[in-house]
């Protein structure tokens, strides 16, 4: 008796699962649809919860202003739980289900290599908000025509913190990275471009995502006698390393972080021992600085003032900042390129490719000086961009700027 | 011959219908899901190796997205970094890790219950950390593509419907395989040493070879369909060979039902199904249930094996056989 | 590799073996009475960790009242997920009862992930964030938290298995449940304090350590690993080897990074704890053979 009960609940809840999936289109007006890909849950999570966040925000002006021309827009948001089968899987779903327009994300670079051959045999745009160069440097097999991402590549990150250290005479560092995905790219940057920069590593040290510290392999660091640490990784590890080195004694020796710690989390989990810190980023953080003729500056305060008001004060982050931009790429593409609508896309495939071409093409031609005369480019959260045939990331290095944690509070290093 | 075939007619006219099921599902029924049908295929290789290990030994391995990871790995680097044929690439990755489960296996089996469990659990978590560590070969965390696809002579298997051909009949012989298996003298063997040990021993079955064998069974049919993976998704990573993927295994074969075949496939298809699409489409239509996706499908499995621990597939078998019994009993005597 | 650095290996290896020490015991009282592997230990220290913080943010509530209550909502969790989930699927095959550990494990993981999202928090130390210089080694009074706490955990228990009623009752039943149950031991009741009074030691334990090591809500399934490792080396039974155990693969890991020798650098100090857990498993295969065989 119990056993066929239980038979019948488990049918049950299998069977509301499906007709529920037909009868989500009740609205009068279609809607633009646009496909996001983002690991919300998993190892990637503390960049891609951000950016799906961002996404629901976004969806909501857009539509609370009219839309797109007129007509809404609805962004399909599928979470892969950092699992890059998954997110080819859901890629297929989005592109051949679902009919979006273009695809923004993934978060991670290798789910974003996991899918580029995907883009390019579908023929539909692809802006990631992964910051491996590779995702958009064409190989043999892939041009990479159409795939753009909308981070500063970490190779560039890197490059732009070494020359700070150059300036500041810094030519012997020792490197603390994690053995994530994040911090093993950022030591194979760190390795590959000091060369180019006459650095020298006197130590290279890892450390685990759940240690609960990095004493030993501080102390072997300090007895290389650095002139500076640099620690690659995302929370919880920056923060950990900052104690430690408060704990060591290693005041005089300054720590270097990358931009996965621009978060208020870091600050709050580092406490004193986070004051001095400095790291390589986007202007986000030091937005307060900027001047107003800056052509970022508008639009980082909105950004960061709507982020916070809708999910908590602090939490306004660069990787939501990621989603921002790609997304507006592809809304922008829409409203000034595509005429056809929704119900013309959504019925006729040819259309839709046509779209997806369109859209392809506008961000490859007009996200840039020509296509923005006034702001020297598109502006965006990251930087000013200027995509071209030949480079789909369009940032330049000075959208850096290296930040330095006073106070508890971000302000522009020297 | 014809007795056998008389005494399992039926399961030779299901698997007729269930044949021809598959050649109408990716071109008259479900066209669109094609890639979630691969999904299923895979899995249920991998399952159903499983399932022989866990209904018929009662062991439990937690490990087994470590031999589907060494088929996708191995057979992706001999083909990229060493221009190997696909097949060729294939087949060694398979008998590599076919020697790897038999070098493993005999010290593993010595262990029973809860500590072989662990240490199949071990091994995988350990087989997980060298796929994210030794990137010279594998490509570290953001993983390895490039792969190319499978082809013979000139015809290449460069669309999904092909590669749901070829990999349902990479699937539909290892299930056919697992079967004779299971009817044959090694599968009644099998049937006694879940039932004891000790007189499977006295009978002279040797236990620990036979455990042994079908752990390296259940390796080579994981090797085979990771290598048929990689060479369908062209791009593989590490994150889908870790523990969560070997739960993943374990609760297809749980679902579906632990001693049964069919149940893995069975199993296989409602777990694909659930994680790859009904939570999906779920989360779509009602957006505050996207977020519950990883609750729901803890609570799913919590659900499933407290109330169905014999799987779905046994309980729905098993419920069908007892309503047969009561209708023959009824039968003509009134 | 310097004597300050070997020293401070040590000095971390404790701190962390201490951890693992206190998960392992959770492992093993549960394990000896009720012949269950808890996949959900991590979680009750994330659990304990998480709970701390946020009792301490949004109800003020100072850090040994936040510990307090922390560890009773932990009891509550683990009583609650051994009286719906193993309970109720009575006589499961080990298989089952896997799979239904796991699912709670997930399920409580995303609970918590719902709940606090994925950011890493950072509760208040018990006394300050000082340190203190052991020879040439650093250690922070938060460590020695750690230390202690284990150190009368492991005192308590002792007390308790030993000289109380219910403890007595638990070692029966963790020898021999059937025998136990005949010389009139609720075997079952027996499970459900099992459940409990793992519970809190994970929650214990995640509140100890949490300052420390700062936490989040996806932190459960390594530290349940490591700490598994620390319990089968006592092979599921005793509560001194498993300690021990626990410190020692701490300490293992940190001289492994100490050494800093070509291919044994920090990058497969992961690895270690696996590798150590196949030894053991292997080596005292013979002997839980015989054990399973007995009981």
């Amino acid at each position: 008796m119990r056993k066929w009960f239980c038979l019948l609940l488990a049918m049950m809840i299998l069977a509301a699962a499906i007709p529920l999936a037909g009868c989500s289109e009740s609205e009068s007006e279609e809607p633009y649809k646009i496909g996001a890909l983002f690991a919300v849950t998993g190892g990637n999570a503390p960049l891609g919860e951000p950016e799906k966040q961002l996404v629901e925000m976004m969806e909501e002006e857009i539509n609370a202003n009219g839309g797109i021309n007129g007509h809404p827009v609805d962004v399909i948001v599928y979470n892969y739980e950092s699992d890059a089968a998954k997110c080819a899987t859901f890629a297929e779903k989005l592109i051949n289900e679902d009919k979006v327009v273009a695809i923004i994300g993934p978060t991670g670079t290798g789910d974003s290599l996991a899918i580029v051959d995907l883009a390019m045999n579908s023929q539909i745009p692809l802006i990631s908000c992964a910051a491996g160069i590779s995702i958009v440097t064409p190989t043999e097999t892939n041009d990479k025509h159409w795939v753009f991402t909308t981070p500063q590549v970490s190779v560039m990150v890197v490059q732009r913190l070494y020359e700070h250290l150059l300036t500041k005479n810094i030519t012997k560092i020792a490197l603390l990275t994690d053995t994530l995905g994040f911090g093993k790219d950022g030591k194979t940057n760190l390795n590959g471009q000091k060369a180019a920069y006459g650095i020298t590593v006197t130590a290279d040290q890892t450390y685990g995502p759940n240690d609960v510290d990095m004493l030993t392999q501080l102390t072997l660091i300090k007895n290389s006698s650095p002139q500076a640490v640099v620690c690659w990784g995302t929370s919880p590890g920056p923060a950990i390393v900052a104690r430690n080195m408060a704990t060591l004694g290693m005041t005089n020796i300054p720590l270097y972080c990358s931009h996965g710690i621009a978060f208020q989390s870091f600050i709050t989990a580092a406490g004193s021992s986070g004051n001095g810190v400095i790291f390589p980023c986007g202007k986000l953080p030091i937005v307060d600085y900027l001047p107003d003729s800056d052509p970022q500056k508008a639009l980082l305060t909105k950004y960061r003032d709507d982020f916070n008001a809708r999910y908590g004060n602090g939490t306004a982050n660069t990787f939501g900042g990621h989603a921002y931009d790609s997304l507006n790429m592809v809304v922008t593409a829409l409203k000034n390129a595509v005429d056809d609508t929704p119900e013309k896309i959504n019925s006729s495939d040819d259309t839709l490719q046509a779209v997806r071409a369109k859209i392809r093409d506008y961000v490859e031609n007009s996200i840039n000086s020509s296509g923005f005369p006034e702001t020297g480019g598109f502006p965006g959260t990251a930087g000013v961009f200027n995509m071209s045939e030949t480079d789909h990331n369009g940032l330049p290095k000075s959208c850096l700027v290296m930040v330095k944690i006073v106070d508890g509070k971000w302000t522009p290093a020297e | 011959m014809l007795a056998t075939f008389k005494r399992h007619w039926w399961s030779y006219l299901a698997m007729a219908a269930f044949l021809l099921f598959l050649i109408l599902l990716p071109t008259q029924l479900l066209g669109e899901k094609t890639s979630i049908l691969i999904l299923i295929g895979l899995y249920s290789m991998v399952t159903v190796g499983l399932c022989l290990l866990m209904g018929y030994t009662g062991q439990v391995s937690l490990g087994q997205a470590a031999f589907f990871g060494t088929g996708a790995y191995l057979s992706a680097i001999l083909s990229t970094r060493y221009d190997l044929d696909p097949w060729l690439a294939m087949l060694m990755a398979a008998v590599a890790t076919g020697v790897f489960a038999y070098i493993i296996g005999y010290p593993i089996f010595r262990l029973r219950g809860n500590y072989l469990a662990m240490a199949t659990l071990g091994l995988g978590i350990i087989v997980w950390i060298l796929f994210k560590e030794l990137s010279q070969y594998t490509g570290g965390p953001d993983g390895l593509g490039g792969i190319p696809n499978f082809s013979i002579g000139g015809f290449a298997f460069d669309n999904k419907l092909k590669r749901y051909f070829l990999i349902w009949s990479f699937a539909v012989c290892a299930l056919l395989i697992a079967q004779n298996v299971v009817r044959s003298r090694t599968g009644r063997a099998l049937k006694a040493i879940h039932g004891s040990e000790a007189a499977a021993m006295s009978v002279g079955i040797n236990i620990a070879q036979l455990k042994v064998k079908i752990f390296v069974l259940g390796a080579v049919y994981a090797s085979l369909a990771g290598s048929l993976y990689a060479h369908h998704l062209h791009h593989i990573s590490p994150n889908s060979f870790d523990f969560m993927a070997s739960v993943m295994v374990i609760t297809m074969a749980a679902a579906g039902g632990l001693a049964s075949i069919w149940g893995a496939v069975f199993g296989a298809a409602t777990i694909t199904y659930i994680s790859q699409d009904a939570l999906v489409e779920l989360g779509k239509s009602q957006p505050k249930l996207a977020e519950l996706d990883v609750v729901l499908y803890g609570l799913i499995l919590m659900l499933v094996m407290i109330f169905l621990p014999k799987g779905l597939f046994v309980s729905l078998r098993d419920a069908f056989d007892s309503w047969r019994q009561r209708r023959a009993r009824k039968g003509p005597v009134t | 590799m310097t004597t300050e650095v070997f020293v401070q290996s040590l000095v971390s290896g404790l701190t962390q073996g201490c951890i693992y020490a206190l998960i392992g015991l959770g492992f093993t009282i549960i394990f000896s009475v009720t012949g269950i592997i808890n996949f959900a230990q991590g979680e009750f220290v994330m659990l304990g960790g998480m709970l701390s913080f946020f009792l301490a943010k949004s109800a003020g509530l100072s850090v040994f009242p936040a510990l307090i209550i922390s560890i009773l909502i932990a009891m509550l969790i683990g009583a609650v997920l051994y009286l719906l989930a193993i309970r109720t699927a009575r006589r499961a095959s080990v298989v089952s009862l896997i799979i239904i550990t796991i699912g709670a494990a997930i399920f409580i993981r995303g609970i918590a992930g719902e709940l606090w999202g994925a950011d890493t928090v950072a509760p208040p130390f018990f006394t300050g964030n000082g340190s203190l210089s052991v020879l040439g080694a650093s250690i922070h009074v938060q460590a020695l938290w750690i230390i202690g706490t284990t150190l009368a955990v492991s005192i308590v228990l002792h007390l308790l298995f030993s000289y109380t009623v219910i403890g007595k009752a638990l070692k029966a039943s963790a020898m021999n449940r059937t025998a136990a149950g005949l010389v009139g031991v609720n075997t079952k009741s027996m499970s459900l304090i099992a459940f409990t009074v793992a519970a809190a030691l994970g929650a214990l334990g995640g509140v100890v350590i949490a300052p420390l090591s700062l936490t989040s809500y996806n932190v459960g399934a390594m530290l349940g690993l490591k700490g598994f490792v620390a319990a089968s080396i006592g092979g599921f039974r005793s509560h001194a080897v498993t300690i021990l155990g626990g410190i020692t693969l701490g300490v293992v890991e940190q001289v492994t990074v100490a050494l800093n020798w070509g291919p044994f650098k920090s990058n497969y100090k992961e690895a270690i704890a696996l590798v150590v857990l196949l030894l053991v498993l292997l080596i005292r295969s013979r002997r839980l053979f015989e054990e399973e065989r007995a009981s």
